[in-house]
């Protein structure tokens, strides 16, 4: 099911696929000491050719706590400051890794590499995209503290049309049996009409609306994204939008008393301070689950686990 | 059929004629075709000719020359109404009609600046996959954008 699979999209892998990795992750969390260091000998490098805080350093924490070792590759230090092609970096990689982990601005570069590279791809975000490992730790997250995913409202909210984490997520709500989702974001920032169609032809209720409030007051699920400066064509068009939506605590006051607010960080100002010692707060949870479910994500796809 | 016509459309004695094209659109059907010319064989555009079918019509004749199905499946992004003749001593041995391959790989560009196959350092060939055939919709394997028929058109025949 998982061994030597490349992780591109979040839509190449079944609800079974999740759920057993959900598993995993359980297993990591509540037995810790039972795992070991399974992946003692191997080497896992790391891609990024764009910033990352939270996805990079967990998935070093996650093979570093397997045992294996990690290599980074430094692109305004490495060859690829004199030109070097993502290409030919990647097939040198993959001589040197048993998995890699690869970040780029480029849509469609982990499949690309995938395409390359004989030993397993993680797509650690492309672009617009995919995100797909973000998408398994926020499911992780909401069935963690939800005790299930089927059945609920999620609310999505921000920049639906660069955000490469909000459509990930989305499609992975697709595998599952949600309620509804409330798809809340400016018009000129609502989802690609690629992933419109696909929610169509997957048959769940969308709610696509401008109205933060409505949404806030009926869903168990609220997802916040950042609006993505970095992939405005035109930076004048990112002034008029960001702080279209700013989730404080007096608008959570009309929510449900166990809304969980979600976040992939790092946020800006769409969510205030304010929130974050409410018991709505589940982002800062939802970025320490990071560890575990990439420690089961490597471990599967390296076949330990 | 009139004198005119005939000579218009004459027979060939070996080769292929791509029948019922779009009319405008024969040359872009050889760009498509990647016949430029230079390759010897004798090659006859007729344009905007009258047709029963579409009103007005172009055709091309290739002499000595036998199109593979593959070569003129490609042809159903511009001029899906093709039909395709392969000719042996003046008689038509076989009749093709076009069809639309599931896959596209190579002749169209993704408008995403975006994506991987824009990226001249990469060298990454376009591959779609055709998610509607009327209209027509193709959607970028590598960056998921769709390619919509208008500028499936715009980049073959301009």
């Amino acid at each position: 099911m998982w061994k030597f699979r490349d992780v591109i999209s979040i839509l190449d892998f079944t609800r079974d696929d999740l759920e057993h990795l959900f598993s995993v992750t359980d297993r990591i969390i509540e037995r810790p000491l039972d795992i070991g260091k399974p992946l003692d000998g191997k080497i896992v490098a790391t891609a990024f050719i764009e910033p990352s805080t939270r996805t990079r350093l967990s998935f070093e924490t996650a093979a570093k706590r397997l045992g294996a070792e990690v290599i980074n590759l430094e692109p305004h230090l490495s060859s690829m400051a004199k030109g070097e092609s993502l290409t030919d970096t990647m097939r040198m990689l993959d001589d040197y890794a048993n998995l890699i982990v690869i970040r780029s601005p480029y849509e469609g570069s982990a499949k690309h590499a995938a395409d390359v590279c004989e030993n397993p791809v993680i797509n650690g975000g492309d672009g617009t995209q995919h995100h797909p490992t973000q998408a398994m730790i926020d499911l992780y997250t909401i069935r963690r503290l939800k005790g299930r995913i089927d059945g609920l409202e999620v609310g999505v909210v921000g920049d639906l049309k660069y955000g490469r984490a909000a459509a990930s997520f989305i499609y992975g709500l697709t595998k599952f049996n949600v309620k509804k989702i409330w798809l809340v974001s400016p018009e000129p920032l609502s989802p690609r009409p690629e992933l419109m169609d696909r929610l169509k032809r997957m048959n769940v209720e969308i709610v696509k609306t401008e109205n933060l409030e409505s949404a806030v007051e009926n869903v168990d699920i609220l997802y916040v994204t950042r609006i993505q400066k970095e992939r405005f064509p035109d930076p004048a068009e990112y002034e008029k939008l960001r702080g279209s939506y700013v989730i404080t605590r007096k608008l959570l006051s009309r929510a449900r008393e166990d809304l969980k607010v979600l976040h992939p960080l790092p946020r800006v100002d769409e969510l205030s301070n304010d929130v974050d010692d409410t018991p709505h707060q589940a982002y800062f949870i939802q970025a320490k689950l990071g560890v575990p479910v990439r420690m089961a994500l490597i471990g599967l796809v390296l076949g330990v686990f | 059929m009139n004198d005119q016509e005939t000579l218009r459309v004459s027979k060939i004695k070996n080769g292929t004629v791509i029948d019922h094209i779009p009319a405008g659109r024969a040359l872009a059907v050889l760009r498509l075709l990647g016949i430029t010319g230079s390759e010897g064989h004798v090659v006859t555009v007729t344009m905007n000719v009258r047709s029963g079918k579409l009103g007005k019509k172009d055709l091309v004749k290739v002499e000595d020359l036998e199109l593979m199905t593959d070569q003129v499946n490609k042809l159903t992004l511009i001029a899906p109404t093709a039909t395709i003749n392969i000719i042996r001593n003046y008689e038509v041995v076989e009749k093709r009609s076009v069809k639309l391959p599931d896959r596209i790989v190579g002749i169209l560009r993704c408008t995403n600046p975006g994506c991987i196959t824009r990226q001249p350092m990469e060298h990454v060939s376009s591959k779609f996959v055709v998610v509607s055939k009327s209209p027509l919709r193709l959607e970028c394997e590598y960056c998921g954008r769709y390619l919509e028929e208008e500028e499936v058109l715009k980049q073959l025949t301009q």
